[in-house]
């Protein structure tokens, strides 16, 4: 996890929210793999209300300065509260249904913005459900 | 068929009820009772864009829900029914009378309550309204997921740490 004010080129560019430990591990896959969980903030909801959600959220926006959350079920209460940040912020991607596929798409794509890299990442993160066998 | 889990739940929709229960349950209808969401065109949208598509969500106010109780109660398929907070549970148990369990699945921590369950965190006021509840004839139980432990409140309110 990365407090750091963005900016500069090793600032966080996204929030991770989703249930249980999941936002931690996927965050933690990416830096076995590539070593950039540095771009990453996880961000925990155990235990907290609807309210402290979004302001946890809205609280780690503000001091990072991310403007892409990755949440992980469309009905989750993080994807809600996002939802409701982004229609207040515009500007503000959320990215619901996260997978490991994308976070790394959206890691190594430094080249655009952290939005647009996250609108990019999830159509990889979408190819990269495949099915095999019969 | 009709409602199968009558549930208080601060978070409203979310995964526990959509897939945690909504998946066992089967469910095919969810009725989310708010006051005030059912008085906010985006709140609606919101909730309604979080739910799979093959569950149809309905909304009403405390006074609508306990109007239209028994068409919910008489659909043919199985649904669910949340409410925000407890006093609206009493308020709908009171009105209808023909509730015959509540599931506190969620009631987080703020300003005032104190801890009961993992999940479950109580003001006073709202441990009286629970005890109405029970004292409606209603059972009581607290259980967030379906393979957990229903505990009764009894216990809850003795304040058991899981």
């Amino acid at each position: 996890m990365n407090d750091a004010k963005e900016d500069g080129p090793q600032a966080p560019r996204a929030i991770v929210v989703g249930h249980g430990d999941f936002a931690g591990g996927l965050v933690s896959a990416v830096g076995q793999i590539c070593g950039m969980a540095d771009k990453l903030v996880v961000l925990s909801m155990m235990g907290m209300t609807p309210e402290s959600i979004e302001t946890s959220i809205r609280d780690h926006l503000s001091r990072t300065g991310a403007r892409v959350i990755f949440t992980d079920l469309p009905a989750g209460s993080a994807t809600l509260a996002a939802r409701r940040i982004v229609k207040d912020e515009p500007g503000l991607i959320l990215v619901s249904g996260v997978n490991l596929a994308t976070l790394l798409d959206f890691v190594f794509n430094t080249s655009v913005p952290p939005t647009e890299a996250a609108r990019a990442a999830a159509e990889r993160g979408k190819a990269s459900l495949i099915v095999v066998g019969r | 068929m009709g409602i199968h889990l009558y549930r208080i739940d601060d978070r409203l929709i979310h995964g526990q009820v959509v897939v945690g229960w909504g998946q066992p349950l089967n469910a095919r209808f969810l009725v989310l009772v708010d006051d005030l969401v059912s008085s906010s065109d985006w709140e609606k949208e919101l909730y309604r864009m979080a739910v799979p598509p093959e569950m149809e969500i309905l909304f009403a106010d405390v006074e609508t829900a306990i109007r239209d109780h028994s068409r919910y109660a008489s659909d043919p398929r199985p649904g669910i029914l949340i409410t925000g907070d407890i006093a609206s549970m009493r308020r709908l148990v009171r009105g209808v009378k023909a509730i015959g369990s509540v599931n506190v699945g969620g009631v987080h921590h703020r300003a005032g309550r104190s801890p009961k369950l993992r999940y479950v965190f109580l003001t006073s006021d709202e441990e009286r309204e629970l005890r109405d509840i029970e004292a409606a004839g209603v059972e009581v139980t607290a259980q967030d997921v379906p393979s957990a432990r229903a505990v009764p409140l009894s216990e809850v309110l003795e304040g058991e740490s899981s």
